[in-house]
């Protein structure tokens, strides 16, 4: 038996560890952004600040600290403050239940896919509240626009997982994250990407709308709102909003591995039931490869395709979406309840 | 697990007596989320404490496109993004239900698939009027 106090101090310093990576992943990401976004449309980009630039979003952050703080004549002032916090907020809380290694994560929980979404849902609240409290038209736009976007989108995303939840009958991700798991050759066709392909590829463009990324962007698309919701933010509070919105960029990205890439476990490699350090750093590993894989994706997609119309946005989200899920999760229930191994893949 | 009745109900000098009861992962969740707001508040009250501050009533005025401000921001907007709103809630509720029936739907069988088969069918058949109703459409 260990010492409670130990154990508490685990507990803490692990909690601290997981948000400090976290929050460092962060300026790490802008910077590939920005390499990535000039290598594709053949430029340099940054490579003045530290080796190959890689301490450009350190002079980025000092530059945004000493600028002018501004809130704008008839805003309201507490919400105008509170929005960044609350865009941010969420989305790093909602990382605790994702596990980047063998049972590793923040805090285990029963119900972990449901708390993540209750968590992450909050964060509407952040667009709708920066984009109204500033007292600008074209805030007032992009927080609308944000807002419907992520809830039309949220809804979509949630029917999507409820038919990864049907193939693993539970909603502990570590459980769906060792069911994703196969020996052999073809073990990789274990993961629900192979297993739900409808669910996935809703889920993918559903996590693009709710981070608000390109072709999605649409809250704060600079052509017509100048920068949507955050037009009338300066300074470290407009870096607190980019910097939710990346850190639910690599919540989303770390769901999706979770759910449908096999999260953490090491392919032809068996999960092994008594882990040693070595064991849970090397799936930490495979999960962090997958997780900056699937970075590269949405900024590959980002600085590809282009913006789509508002009212296409919300028809695919409305029309083709939400009714295609609804089919899958039917199609899932019957498979399995009458055993059709052949119409859905289930265990 | 979290168990965080059982982790309120000791009543005892903690953390000596609470030995094998301590919640480690409620621990977890509480210093992160301290940490997550810290850094939110800090960095708030940063951005207010460092930089200079140089009024001017054309800075402090909102951003139009550069012409003197016409109005007020705070005006009517379309009833659309309601209408979306309210009709997120049906749809979510709809998730939520189908949650606990995903992970026992084998052991309900063929009852709890006519049952959710039903649930679907009403809330389809809602889909299905607003959009013939037009509620779907921006224009």
């Amino acid at each position: 038996m260990t010492d409670p106090i130990y154990e508490i101090l685990i507990a803490i310093l692990k909690a601290v560890i997981i948000f400090a990576v976290l929050l460092q992943i962060v300026p790490l990401l802008v910077y590939f952004e920005r390499r990535i976004c000039a290598w594709i449309q053949d430029r340099i980009g940054p490579n003045r600040v530290g080796p190959v630039g890689l301490l450009q979003p350190l002079a980025d952050v000092i530059k945004l600290a000493f600028k002018e703080d501004l809130t704008p004549q008839g805003a309201d002032k507490w919400i105008y403050r509170l929005a960044p916090v609350l865009v941010y907020a969420p989305a790093v809380l909602a990382f605790t239940v994702i596990p980047v290694g063998i049972d590793l994560q923040v805090a285990t929980f029963d119900i972990g896919v449901i708390f993540l979404f209750t968590i992450s849902g909050f964060s509407v609240y952040g667009l709708a509240f920066g984009g109204w409290a500033s007292n600008n038209k074209y805030s007032l736009l992009g927080g609308l626009r944000a807002s419907a976007q992520m809830i039309s989108y949220e809804v979509a995303m949630g029917l999507s997982i409820i038919a990864i939840l049907m193939t693993a009958e539970t909603v502990d991700l570590n459980e769906i994250v060792r069911q994703q798991w196969g020996a052999g050759t073809l073990g990789l066709l274990e993961w629900n990407l192979f297993q739900q392909p409808i669910a996935a590829v809703v889920f993918m463009i559903a996590a693009f709308a709710e981070t608000n990324r390109l072709p999605f962007d649409l809250a704060e698309c600079e052509a017509e709102l100048i920068g949507g919701f955050h037009t009338e933010y300066t300074g470290l509070k407009f870096a607190t909003f980019f910097m939710g919105e990346y850190v639910a960029m690599i919540t989303m990205s770390g769901l999706m591995i979770t759910l449908f890439l096999g999260g953490w476990s090491v392919p032809w490699v068996e999960i092994p039931t008594d882990p040693s350090i070595f064991d849970v750093a090397l799936s930490v590993g495979f999960f962090t490869v997958k997780l900056f894989a699937l970075l590269f994706f949405y900024i590959w997609t980002r600085w590809t395709l282009p913006r789509f119309r508002y009212d296409q946005l919300m028809r695919i989200g409305w029309k083709v979406f939400i009714p295609v899920s609804l089919a899958n999760i039917g199609l899932t229930a019957i498979a399995g309840v009458l055993g059709w191994k052949w119409l859905i893949p289930l265990p | 697990m979290l168990q965080l009745s059982a982790f309120l109900a000791k009543e005892s000098s903690w953390p000596w007596t609470i030995a094998n009861t301590v919640d480690t992962d409620l621990i977890s969740l509480l210093t992160f989320a301290a940490v997550t707001v810290i850094v939110g508040v800090v960095l708030l009250l940063l951005s207010e404490l460092l930089g200079p501050r140089r009024r001017d009533p054309q800075k402090d005025s909102v951003y139009e496109c550069g012409v003197p401000l016409l109005d007020d921001a705070r005006e009517p907007f379309t009833v659309k993004f309601y209408l979306v709103a309210i009709l997120f809630i049906l749809f979510d509720i709809e998730t939520v239900f189908l949650l606990p029936y995903a992970v026992v739907y084998k052991q309900l069988g063929i009852v709890g698939l006519i049952e959710m088969g039903a649930f679907l069918f009403v809330l389809t058949g809602g889909l299905i009027y607003l959009w013939t109703r037009g509620a779907l459409e921006w224009d």
